[in-house]
């Protein structure tokens, strides 16, 4: 994994630059991303792997932006900004690769909204709303992937995962837990607590719950939250009736 | 000398699973590299030379050992495609789809394999006697289509003269 | 170890071969061993040991080259100097050729060495392979090996080595072509106290195997290279980071770095200098993307073989952070001679941009298959034709790949073309590693396409979305187009997932994966379009589930 983006110490003089984001000029920190400049600007640009405070990762490949001289699309989020760049981050092509990325992310594995936990509260769905991504014409692969309920508190459905290690990452870097990782390669990968086990039986995971915080799907998920568990418990209301009756 | 090495060597704190004398050699692994954790492909190499495969409890005992998380030893074991985590049969043929062997008939010989007993790339027979696994090119492209019977590279074969060769092993 | 010491150990070993009658030498690369050497070895090594009169050394050797004809058995005889080379020589065969030794030549098993097969290379690489004995250290000093490090070492400054090599204009020969004295300086330049040099040695293309036989037949040299950009970088750790598929050159690798620092040659104090250099090996595990410099770098770290973005390049942050130098088999391999003979001689061979020779792998429908070194800027058409000896049972010619899963196949027309970095790229593939696999009528290009798309399939490392989630689709629309299940829709979105996943895939695997797909569009875009249905049947083709099955 990548050390943490480059932070400076305090007392060392960083160098300002100067560089062009969709025509308006900006000044910024030699040590920042063009992610952070761009949203140090009020510049959007979408992403989905990247959260701040955990380290980049690079992976989603949402982000890309064109720079001028440069042979391909970079990640904006990995890339440091440097003199004279001239970037753009909303061109028609890169507009078609993002809306491409999201349909691979789609069809990749069972991504159904209206039967997802998450629905209304999902990072991907924004993106696809974002993006303008409103069908996808790669086939959907339909693997059928394991729902592991057995940890006490949180639930992992592998269907709603995007495989952005943002679990991993804040499991590793934050928690200090390590209970997370990836298995496999490829396609076959697949996010795993300790040695592939069930999650309830993981003797290193702590329950701190924040592999759930930080998941941008309902791949993660806090027990209780899904339609079908929202149970309503009205067995009290004889009860309390009688009582009353008894006065 | 590496940096980030332990100046002082960690010693191993472990029991091993069991008294099997291999352990031993798994630890004199570990303990060459000072037990850091930039030995786990090279450990994870000696355990399945000695034990045939990864099985849960060794990927157990090296990540003690060399203290890092479980579901990063199992990560990286299931990364490698060289290493199995299930037990091999008595023989193993290796049939190379390296280009060179793609362009010279190597499907013949996996369709051929799987006429015979049933088995694709990556199984194993029932009595355990034969295991088939793909390679992506062993470099012997010159003698193509190759296979590696119980570790002997085998070069230009047919389906007919490759079946021979593994009923003579098995 | 010293000039002089160098020197006697070569006047050594020249008096001994004075004393002999003949030298029989049998080659024990990996190719001939499969085709039963070995025992071709042991048979003539016991005729040897019979044979009252003495003076008859066999010698075991590194690979000679023509593969497809093994086992390949050499002999030299001393007075008068002559060469016979033999080929497809089977254990039954050495009582035979070892009594023709000191009569006519047998000429049942006689493989000439005037074909262009041999005629037509210029070896600097593979000078040695297939002459000396991999095995033993004496034999490379007496062919002139590591006097380059040891006058290096004591003779030259840093400086001047990387002079050479920039003078030299070599390029990297593990696929990009990046020049190799450009990465030696910024490395060179880095003022981190810690460097670190790196052999890649994972040779992953399939269909390429120069590396694997640099290795079985000379280690030394790649060792001698390796020190050499050590010291011209300030580096005193190195690693090979090889393929543990390939087991015989591991073992011949371990066996080399062992007598080289017992001679002083490798470890501390090198030539009693205060230039220390030691080289640790590095198993692979069966990961095509650790080829890729930043994965390889995470898997000598012990971690899941995956890229990460650069910058930072590796000659800035690379392993442990600090800054590293990667370099290829062969391009270490190089570097020797260049310090030997000077850049201005190596520069002087090839062409103006891509200088030096270039070992290929030649396999597949061809006649010779094997290993060759050329120099830079020879015609594709002499590759094939002469020193190939061209498509075997009368069939035609279709097409030759290059550059492995990351090139292209180039057709007919493109066979008077030069070969060298950029006209290879212009043409839509790349010079790779060097695997060169020909291709007649018989292959059709749509089935190479995929066959090419599932290896880049599997071997995706899973991180970045548009290689992991992209191969798999442009794989399924291959099959279907293939299968002949597919119309034009199917064909243009392929077009379209190619250009995504070139575009933005986060590693050199990823953008490099359609390049087979694209270059067979460009030169064979009629077997696509001949698999096509028409626009009006895409809809029935998906599969219908009724009730009566």
């Amino acid at each position: 994994m990548p050390g943490p983006p480059v932070t400076t110490a305090p007392g060392v003089k960083v160098r300002v630059v100067t560089l062009k984001i969709n025509e308006h000029d900006i000044g910024a920190r030699e040590t920042d991303s063009i992610l952070d400049v761009a949203q140090a600007n009020h510049i959007r640009i979408p992403s989905l792997c990247f959260l701040e405070g955990l380290s980049t990762w690079g992976a989603c490949r949402l982000c890309v932006v064109e720079i001028e001289g440069y042979p391909r699309p970079v990640s904006a989020c990995s890339t440091t900004v440097s003199e004279g760049m001239v970037i753009t981050t909303h061109s028609d092509r890169l507009k078609r690769y993002r809306r491409t990325i999201l349909e691979l992310l789609f069809a990749e594995r069972n991504h159904v909204c209206s039967v997802c936990v998450s629905n209304g509260h999902c990072e991907l769905q924004d993106l696809a709303a974002e993006c303008g991504m409103d069908h996808v014409r790669v086939p959907y692969r339909n693997q059928p992937y394991a729902i592991d309920s057995t940890h006490e508190m949180y639930r992992v459905d592998h269907n709603r995962c995007v495989l952005c290690t943002r679990c991993v990452r804040v499991c590793d870097e934050i928690e200090g837990a390590h209970t997370w990782d990836v298995k496999g390669r490829g396609i076959e990968c697949q996010v795993i607590t300790d040695l592939n086990q069930p999650w309830g039986d993981s003797s290193s995971c702590t329950s701190c719950g924040k592999c759930v915080q930080v998941c941008p799907t309902g791949a993660l998920v806090k027990k209780g939250t899904a339609a079908g568990e929202m149970e309503k418990h009205d067995e009290f209301l004889p009860y309390l009736a009688q009582m009353r009756g008894n006065q | 000398m590496l940096m980030d090495r332990p100046r002082t060597e960690r010693s191993a704190v472990v029991a091993p699973p069991d008294d099997d004398k291999r352990w031993k050699i798994i630890d004199v692994t570990m303990r060459r590299n000072g037990y850091s954790g930039h030995a786990l492909i090279e450990t994870l190499h000696a355990v399945q030379s000695y034990f045939g495969y990864l099985e849960d409890r060794s990927l157990r005992y090296v990540a003690m050992s060399l203290q890092l998380p479980l579901s990063k030893v199992y990560g990286v074991a299931t990364f490698y495609h060289l290493f199995t985590l299930k037990p091999q049969g008595e023989h193993t043929c290796v049939v190379c789809t390296g280009t060179a062997c793609y362009i010279k008939g190597s499907r013949d010989l996996v369709a051929a394999i799987e006429n015979r007993y049933g088995i694709k790339p990556g199984q194993t027979t029932a009595d355990d006697a034969l295991s088939v696994l793909s390679a992506r090119c062993i470099g012997s492209c010159g003698v193509a289509p190759t296979v590696v019977l119980d570790g002997d590279v085998l070069g230009e074969q047919t389906p007919d003269g490759l079946i021979a060769e593994i009923e003579e092993v098995l | 170890m010293n000039l002089e010491d160098l020197a006697e150990i070569a006047e050594q070993s020249a008096e001994a071969e004075k004393k002999q009658r003949h030298c029989v030498r049998v080659c024990m690369a990996a190719s001939c061993q499969s085709s039963g050497a070995g025992a071709v070895l042991d048979g003539l090594r016991q005729h040897a040991e019979q044979d009252a009169e003495g003076g008859v050394h066999v010698k075991s050797v590194g690979c000679m080259g023509l593969c497809s004809a093994g086992p390949l058995v050499s002999v030299d005889a001393t007075e008068p100097k002559t060469e016979v080379m033999y080929k497809d020589v089977t254990p039954d065969d050495a009582a035979e050729l070892y009594s023709s030794l000191d009569g006519d030549p047998l000429e049942r098993l006689r493989c000439s060495t005037d074909i262009p097969f041999f005629a037509r290379q210029q070896r600097i690489v593979l000078k040695n392979s297939g002459v000396i004995d991999p095995e033993h250290i004496d034999d490379y000093i007496a062919a002139g090996g590591y006097a380059s490090l040891v006058r290096a070492v004591t003779e030259r400054t840093p400086a001047d080595v990387l002079r050479e090599v920039k003078q030299s204009g070599l390029r990297g020969r593990g696929g990009g072509g990046y020049p190799a004295g450009l990465k030696w300086s910024t490395v060179a330049m880095a003022p981190e106290p810690h460097k670190f040099v790196i052999c890649n040695a994972d040779e992953g293309d399939p269909g390429a195997f120069m590396d694997r036989a640099v290795l079985e037949s000379d280690p030394h040299r790649v060792l001698e290279g390796m020190a050499l950009a050590g010291y011209a970088i300030g580096a005193e750790h190195a690693y090979v980071y090889i393929r543990a598929e390939y087991p015989l050159a591991v073992e011949r690798l371990k066996k080399a770095i062992k007598q080289a620092t017992k001679k002083g040659l490798l470890g501390r104090r090198i030539s009693d200098t205060t230039f220390n250099f030691e080289i640790e090996i590095r198993l692979g595990a069966g990961a095509f993307v650790c080829g890729e410099e930043t994965a390889l770098m995470a898997s000598i770290e012990g971690l899941r073989g995956q890229p990460r973005p650069r910058p930072p390049y590796p000659a800035e942050e690379g392993l442990w952070e600090c800054p590293t130098l990667i370099n290829n088999v062969e391009t270490l391999a190089n570097i020797p001679a260049i310090l030997a003979r000077g850049g201005d001689w190596f520069k002087g061979i090839g062409t103006e941009k891509s200088t030096g020779t270039k070992v290929f792998a030649l396999a597949g429908r061809i006649a010779n298959s094997g290993l060759i070194e050329v120099p830079m800027g020879i015609r594709l058409r002499e590759i094939v034709e002469q020193i190939g000896g061209g498509i075997p049972d009368g069939r035609r010619f279709k097409a030759v790949q290059t550059g492995g899963p990351s090139g292209g196949c180039l057709p007919e027309e493109h066979l008077d073309m030069s070969v060298e970095y950029d006209t290879l790229r212009s043409a839509g593939s790349i010079m790779g590693s060097g695997g060169m696999i020909v291709m007649d009528e018989t292959s059709s290009m749509v089935d190479v396409a995929r066959y090419f798309m599932e290896f880049c399939m599997t071997e995706s490392c899973g991180k970045c979305v548009p290689c992991r989630a992209g191969t798999v689709q442009m794989h399924g629309l291959l099959d279907k187009i293939a299968e002949g299940r597919a119309t034009q829709t199917d064909l243009d979105l392929l077009e379209d997932l190619c250009d995504v996943v070139q575009a933005t895939s986060l590693c050199g695997l990823g953008q490099t994966a359609p390049n087979p797909v694209l270059s067979t569009l460009r030169y064979f875009r009629h077997e696509y379009d001949e698999k096509l249905r028409p626009e009006s049947e895409r809809w029935p083709l998906l599969p219908v589930v009724t009730g009566d099955n």
